[in-house]
């Protein structure tokens, strides 16, 4: 069907074309508008009425003029997917950028997917072994889960991402993860970082990369994630693989979405971002999980930059009512010199206690992790009360409790970018620890796990 | 009036449509695929409806049916143990419908059609009844679910029949008007009542630090307030899992899918600490995550609320928990924004102070047109952006609550669960339980709780100055304070909500936990005015061995050891001193 070109733009403002006298049009439809130079624009309706239709343009606005032509294409946007897209780098609009063919497409899928029914959904818990000792150990991440890293400009954010991209498995299973990798407005040089680490470890081949540059449209963002997610969708929960998603930076969605709802003058709710933010992070985040019945899973590990360094800015704070916990970078630990800096108590993965435990992982893990993170707690505090009283007037208690804190950043967080820690490590390196301290601090260690894995009495034996 | 009318605008989830003239709040059908709608305004010749699907697609011009009457919620047999969407669609029908994701356009109603239920009648020919009377029985699991005349009809009993009946079948006949066992209730309207009572029963939790310092009453309002990562699922969760409620109804309004699917994996195989069936036989779901469409999200409350309600007009205790109601004001933000509402505080309309009084006052301990005591109690989560507790949803949600569990992300930090902030926290109902806690529980109740409460208080008071001196520059006797309140703390406030024995402890045993550590402050304080040092006290083998006896399964006689154990080793330290 041969689509008719209106000729009707009244209003050009930002990213929106608004187009007047209009057979009727389907909201959401895909649009396609036509530039004097003959390239053309794709855009999305957001509003339809008999009088007028809105569209939002994802190439940007450039060039458009009020006798440019629209057409409409009578459908919603959809994205071509096959298994052939493992190891492709595609634009953030899902074009090739490898110079390589275009995709076959074995099924065309809508991108805004639909919402997983909650009765369908099965239940995380399988273990993800990353290597890392602060996430491992204490912020355990799992199967269908979606953790976010918070962190700010300047942190080696990537790195991790990067380092649990390449070491993440579950174990005693030979299954690799696909890596699904959006990029949303990161520079040039930070895309290129990504490229060369998949390229050196072999991970390109099992990756479908796409990239939405610093200087590519801001609108295109909006849809990156969702092409990004669909591809996941479907290697997923069709092609039954593990699929680990990486999208990089959500501030930098969260903006662009800002820009749209400003130019579509709507009523902002915090700083500036629209009311409706919440619900449309949902809509990325939500797209992650395991269906019943399902071999495949959706892990989700968004990256996003806090402004300021600030948690509470509406990005990192609708961010974290969403997903299942955060891992946080810390700047006090990275100038430390202290890789990966991991703020481990202000991170918190809400799916721990199902993916950990006998069978799992080992059956003295979570007191151990509890225990840990009470002393690191107070190790910290007492770093406070020491800068204004002094170290010698501490109770000899008090002084075990802050070296402590400094052995558990030194040792136990800090490790090498190509350190792979198993999970028997991890904890072995937390009982060396936990070792310094008086048996009788150790308050939430069942006696029978202090018997078998406490340094002290295993060497007895 | 016409019925049918036509598309004309279409933004996100809201609908224009010309040609109907419906009432507000009435039902729309819009498009060909019949996407179900409430009309939410009314201008000149235009209707706007939210629609509870996603619109993608329709278009202006296509057809909108005006059903002519409210969202209703279908009340009967066969609620407890289901798992609906916002607006009562339940989501294993819709699966089965429509596979994994849930796609649109499809109906299913909330009560199963085909099942038949064994009804006993409970009067008989020619007995006059009122609206809300009870007229016969179903067992539905282990719960007797009272059939009740529907709230508009009263009058003589024509017939009424026995036996084996589907939800549709009139089973009664009363004044001429067939009655079945099914009723529908807008879920909007509040379900008549004789007259709220007096709140003075609480709803035991289990939980240590919400029945002894903070408790909430049966037909009380609460609310939890917290940032992300704080708990306050974990809390809304073992308040439905352990509270002695009849009926637990769960709200999951715009919240977390993974989450859901812990619920719908972990309470079928909890069981009622009451009644020791499985606890999905007393608890009615609704999930309606945050990537489920927005307007659904904005109905799940009320329908849950109406579902309460029902059980409640039998004679029930029911307890609500609704998280998170912020996501249900974000909810109303994003309607009111598409309909370009003048805004009030930070873009929420300015009628959301409205909705939540109107929400939180359908809460409430009552006498039932059934001459019935039953209670609807309201826990409501809320999730204030930032953890910054000045914000509207918060603000005006503690105008109408009255208990107020503050959830801290400091303790949270230290991994102190619940991460209940016991100085910031408070309940009104206080003196209203203490007659309650007397009678049943023991006599110096509540002043064992003004004890800890103090101690606390001092603690909090002690710490400034530690903060700057350091703590051993303290005094022994205040050292001992600071000892005392850190054994409440770690002792009884710290709760762990997956480990088995330590995830409920009942009332009594909450009051010997108490009056135990208050035991061994007294001794301990006789210890430190005959010169022992508080350390020594702190290493006395009964006080770690009191630390680790919440996790032990022979609790009760341990805490009885423990007693014992503590008067002899204190009376040890006596002597050297």
């Amino acid at each position: 069907m041969i689509s008719k070109e209106y000729r009707t733009i009244s209003q050009i403002a930002g990213p929106l074309v608004f187009v007047e006298k209009t057979e009727p049009v389907g909201y959401g439809e895909l649009a396609a508008v036509s530039l004097p130079d003959g390239s053309v624009k794709r855009g999305q309706v957001l509003d339809t009425s008999h009088d007028f239709v809105v569209i939002q343009v994802f190439e940007g606005t450039a060039g458009i003029e009020k006798s440019s032509g629209v057409r409409f294409l009578g459908e919603t946007m959809k994205m071509p997917v096959s298994q052939d897209m493992l190891g492709r780098i595609l634009s953030g609009s899902g074009e090739p950028l490898d110079g390589g063919p275009p995709i076959v497409p074995e099924e065309r899928l809508d991108i805004v997917g639909s919402a997983i029914n909650p009765w369908a959904r099965d239940e995380p818990k399988e273990f993800i072994q990353t290597g890392i000792s602060a996430i491992d150990g204490m912020n355990t991440l799992v199967r269908g889960q979606k953790l976010p890293i918070f962190s700010g400009s300047g942190l080696p954010h990537n790195d991790i991402a990067l380092q649990i991209a390449r070491q993440a498995k579950v174990r005693g299973k030979e299954e690799e993860f696909a890596v699904v990798f959006a990029a949303m407005g990161i520079t040039n040089e930070e895309a290129q970082y990504f490229m060369a680490d998949f390229e050196r470890t072999g991970a390109l081949k099992r990756a479908v990369v796409f990239m939405n540059l610093a200087d590519d449209p801001a609108i295109e963002r909006i849809i990156t994630p969702r092409l990004a997610l669909t591809t996941a969708e479907y290697l997923a929960f069709e092609l039954n693989m593990h699929v680990l998603v990486i999208l990089t930076d959500i501030t930098n969605y969260c903006e662009a979405l800002r820009q749209i709802g400003a130019a579509r003058e709507e009523v902002p709710g915090r700083r500036g971002y629209p009311g409706y933010m919440y619900t449309d992070l949902a809509t990325l985040y939500e797209r992650a999980g395991r269906i019943k019945g399902k071999k495949g899973s959706i892990t989700q590990i968004p990256i996003l930059s806090m402004p300021g360094d600030d948690i509470t800015h509406p990005i990192a704070d609708l961010t974290g009512y969403i997903t299942e916990g955060q891992i946080v970078a810390a700047r006090d630990l990275h100038r430390a010199g202290i890789y990966p800096p991991i703020n481990v108590g202000a991170s918190l993965s809400r799916l721990m206690n199902a993916g950990i435990g006998p069978g799992l992982t080992r059956e003295d893990h979570k007191a151990v992790s509890d225990q840990c993170y009470a002393a690191y707690a107070e190790g910290r505090d007492l770093r406070g009360l020491v800068a204004i009283v002094g170290k010698d007037s501490l109770s000899e208690r008090d002084k075990k409790f802050l070296e402590f804190a400094d052995l558990f950043e030194r040792r136990f967080v800090r490790q090498g970018r190509e350190e792979d820690r198993d999970i028997e490590t991890t904890l072995e390196i937390a009982w060396e620890l936990l070792a310094t301290l008086p048996e009788s601090q150790l308050t939430r260690i069942d006696r029978k796990y202090i018997e078998k894995y406490h340094p002290a009495h295993r060497k007895s034996e | 009036m016409a019925k049918v009318g036509e598309i004309y605008r279409v933004a996100g989830p809201v609908v224009t449509a010309t040609g109907i003239s419906p009432r507000m709040y009435d039902v729309a059908l819009v498009g060909e695929e019949r996407l179900m709608g409430e009309v939410i305004k009314i201008y000149g010749d235009k209707t706007v409806i939210q629609v509870y699907e996603d619109t993608s697609g329709l278009r202006p011009g296509e057809k909108v049916f005006d059903t002519g009457q409210p969202l209703l919620a279908e009340l009967g047999p066969g609620l407890l143990g289901s798992v609906y969407d916002g607006v009562q669609r339940p989501l294993p029908v819709l699966m089965n419908a429509m596979g994994n994701f849930i796609k649109r356009g499809v109906t299913a109603p909330g009560l199963d059609r085909k099942k038949r239920w064994n009804f006993s009648p409970a009067v008989k020919k020619g007995d006059v009844v009122k609206a809300g009377a009870i007229i016969g029985n179903v067992k539905e699991g282990h719960m007797d679910h009272r059939i009740m005349v529907p709230p508009d009809v009263s009058g003589t009993v024509d017939w009424i029949k026995e036996g084996q009946f589907t939800v549709e079948e009139p089973i009664c006949s009363i004044s001429g008007k067939e009655v079945t066992m099914m009723q529908k209730w807008p879920v909007r309207t509040a379900r008549p009542i004789v007259r709220k009572t007096m709140p003075d029963v609480p709803l035991v939790t289990g939980q240590r630090i919400l029945d002894t310092l903070f408790p909430l009453s049966k037909g009380g309002t609460g609310a939890i307030p917290g940032g992300f990562g704080t708990g306050k699922t974990v809390t809304q969760q073992q308040l439905a899992k352990w509270s002695d409620a009849d009926v637990v109804v769960y709200i999951g309004c715009g919240e977390r899918g993974n989450e859901m699917t812990e619920v719908l994996v972990t309470f079928p195989k909890l069981e009622d600490p009451k009644t020791g069936k499985p606890l999905m036989e007393r608890t009615v779901l609704i999930a309606n995550t945050s990537n489920m469409p927005v307007a659904a999200r904005e109905a799940s409350v009320y329908t849950g609320m109406t579902i309460a309600e029902y059980y409640r007009d039998m004679g029930y205790d029911v307890s609500l928990m609704a998280d998170s109601t912020s996501r249900w004001a974000e909810a109303m933000r994003e309607i009111s924004s598409r309909l370009e509402e003048m805004p009030g505080e930070e873009g929420f309309p300015a009628y959301l102070a409205a909705r939540l009084s109107d929400f939180y006052e359908r809460a409430g301990r009552v006498e039932t047109l059934s001459g019935f005591n039953g209670s609807v109690t309201v826990v409501g989560a809320v999730s204030p952006p930032g953890g910054d507790l000045s914000e509207p949803v918060t603000q005006n949600t503690l105008r109408i609550v009255r208990v107020f569990w503050a959830l801290d992300s400091k303790l949270r930090e230290r991994r102190h669960f619940p991460a209940i902030n016991w100085l910031t926290s408070y309940s009104l109902y206080t003196s209203n339980l203490d007659g309650w806690f007397r009678k049943y529980v023991a006599e110096d109740f509540p002043e064992l709780r003004a004890w800890a409460m103090e101690i606390l208080q001092r603690e909090a008071e002690l710490q400034e100055i530690v903060q700057l001196v350091g703590s051993d520059a303290l005094p022994e006797e205040q050292k001992l304070t600071l000892e005392i309140a850190r054994m409440i703390r770690e002792i009884f406030l710290q709760q762990n909500a997956y480990h088995p024995v330590d995830t409920y402890t009942p009332l009594k045993r909450q009051y010997v936990f108490m009056k135990t550590i208050k035991r061994f402050s007294e001794l301990a304080r006789r210890a430190v005015e005959s010169d022992v040092p508080v350390e020594t006290i702190t290493e006395l083998p009964v006080r770690i061995r009191l630390t680790k006896s919440k996790f032990e399964p022979n609790i009760d006689e341990e805490l009885e050891a423990i007693n014992k154990e503590m008067e002899s080793q204190f009376e040890g330290l006596g002597g050297r001193a």
